[in-house]
């Protein structure tokens, strides 16, 4: 059950980040997959780790036509963060964890600009960090969303 | 904060198994020989080929609410509007067939043309129409998803059009979507000439959706704003005479070797729905994934002769002047 519900959560995430979106919305569009990755690495990390992490990243792969195991990398990164950090994490208030989160995706984003750099062509301003400041600003929100999602399907 | 976690305390507080660090280390291991693998050879397109077939439902699922829509749209249409449209489209069908009168003639006459200088005719192209179901969601990387994949005959370096104009190749294939790039994205270029002219170059994607670049033209060059760019053929990815661009600008910058020349695509690569497939192949599915798909074959390639489109001849400047005007 607790299985079914990480799996269909990351599921929506995954559609959400496919969905089409105007181009100038683009930059905005919280990272979906990350921010479900890093909830279930703070709430359940017993459960969610690194390995969930590179599937989910290479679904995402798939999903974008990114380079085969580009977000696979940073997701096993995020998750690697985030279980070494849950513990403090939990602790924080609600903006501080956002704050942490969106330096988390702020590093993830810039690994994945630093491979596209490297193989194809990537962006010439840091407006690619800008995701990374839509999921700080979501953050609580989602937070409680998840929560209570977790909590209604005793996720543990 | 803490008390939300109150029940994940019954477990162990520090997660056990094999270290993180090994765990990270192995994933980031499988992450760089995966990437490296899929950027230096090419069989690992059929990897991902393969792979992608898994994720191919979402992919449908992201598009559902756009046919929703669509379906919606349809059915709580107003008669009227139907009816407008309706006649609308008779209009627009007799004006093509009208316009296509003479073509058949002018067809012959210009194969008949060909043969007296011996030149080949290419002019049977085929169609096959594809719907565009996804965009990415990458604001760097400039490609669409399409609904047929090599079930359908697509196969990768294809062309694709949409009604105005060049919309880019085919890159990724798999067994029921493709992924097409486009032509303003940053690591495309197509070799176009100039259709006043027969002037070549090669128009190269600038990362904006409405603007290309063409490079290397000198400054000397007879090229002018509001020419007409269409594909040369040369390279032999695209066929010749589909209309890629309309020259924007054409910046004179002294001391440079060359001009800084930009155009603006004339496919909607932004609004266009329906996408046009050029020279569909016979449906190859993958060895693995066996004959029951073979169903699939009656459906593609509505197979009309394309409007001939040559570069040098006179006669498609005043095809493509007209529509474009």
């Amino acid at each position: 059950m607790a299985i079914l519900v990480i799996f269909s959560t990351f599921l929506l995430a995954l559609l959400l980040s496919a969905m089409p979106l105007p181009d100038k919305l683009l930059w905005l569009q919280p990272e979906w997959v990350f921010m479900v990755l890093i909830y279930w690495c703070i709430a359940v990390p017993h459960r969610v780790g690194v390995f969930t992490g590179f599937i989910v990243g290479l679904c995402m792969d798939l999903l974008e036509g990114a380079l085969l195991g580009q977000n696979a990398l940073t997701c096993s990164i995020i998750a690697y963060l985030s279980l070494l950090l849950y513990q403090r994490l939990r602790n924080y208030s609600t903006w501080q964890q956002a704050m942490m989160v969106g330096i988390l995706i702020g590093i993830n984003l810039m690994i994945y600009q630093w491979i596209q750099n490297l193989t194809t062509v990537a962006a010439d301003t840091v407006a690619f960090l800008l995701p990374a400041l839509a999921s700080t600003l979501l953050w609580p929100w989602f937070f409680i969303a998840m929560r209570t999602i977790r909590r209604r399907f005793h996720v543990r | 904060m803490q008390s939300d976690f109150k029940e994940a305390e019954i477990n162990p507080l520090f997660v056990r198994g094999p270290s993180l660090g090994l765990r990270l280390l192995l994933s980031i291991v499988l992450a760089f020989v995966l990437m490296f693998s899929d950027y230096r050879y090419q069989h690992m397109d059929k990897v991902r080929s393969v792979l992608t077939v898994a994720v191919t439902p979402l992919q449908w699922a992201v598009d559902l609410p756009t046919q929703l829509w669509s379906w919606g749209a349809t059915v709580f249409s107003d008669r009227n509007a139907l009816l407008d449209e309706n006649a609308m489209l008779k209009e627009r069908a007799l004006l093509l067939s009208s316009k296509n009168q003479r073509m058949a003639w002018l067809i012959a006459e210009n194969i008949r043309l060909r043969e007296l200088l011996n030149a080949q005719d290419g002019y049977d192209d085929r169609f096959m129409l594809g719907e565009v179901i996804g965009l990415d969601s990458d604001a760097f990387l400039h490609q669409v998803l399409i609904n047929k994949g090599r079930n359908d005959g697509v196969y990768e370096g294809q062309a694709v059009v949409d009604v105005l104009g060049l919309v880019g190749q085919v890159v990724a294939v798999s067994a029921f979507t493709s992924r097409v790039l486009l032509i303003a994205d940053t690591s495309h270029a197509v070799p176009v000439v100039v259709n006043r002219n027969g002037f070549r170059a090669i128009a190269s994607g600038t990362g904006s959706m409405n603007s290309l670049q063409l490079t290397h033209v000198p400054e000397t060059a007879d090229i002018r704003e509001g020419d007409l760019l269409v594909t040369s053929g040369l390279g032999g990815r695209f066929p010749p005479g589909y209309p890629v661009a309309e020259l924007n600008t054409v910046e004179h910058q002294p001391g440079k070797p060359f001009a800084k020349v930009t155009a603006r695509p004339l496919a909607q690569l932004e609004r266009s729905r329906y996408v046009l497939l050029l020279n569909p192949r016979e449906p190859t599915p993958l060895p693995e994934e066996g004959g029951q798909k073979n169903k699939a074959t009656a459906s593609p390639a509505e197979s009309q002769p394309e409007t001939p489109d040559n570069p040098e001849a006179p006669l498609s400047d005043q095809n493509t002047s007209g529509d474009n005007t």
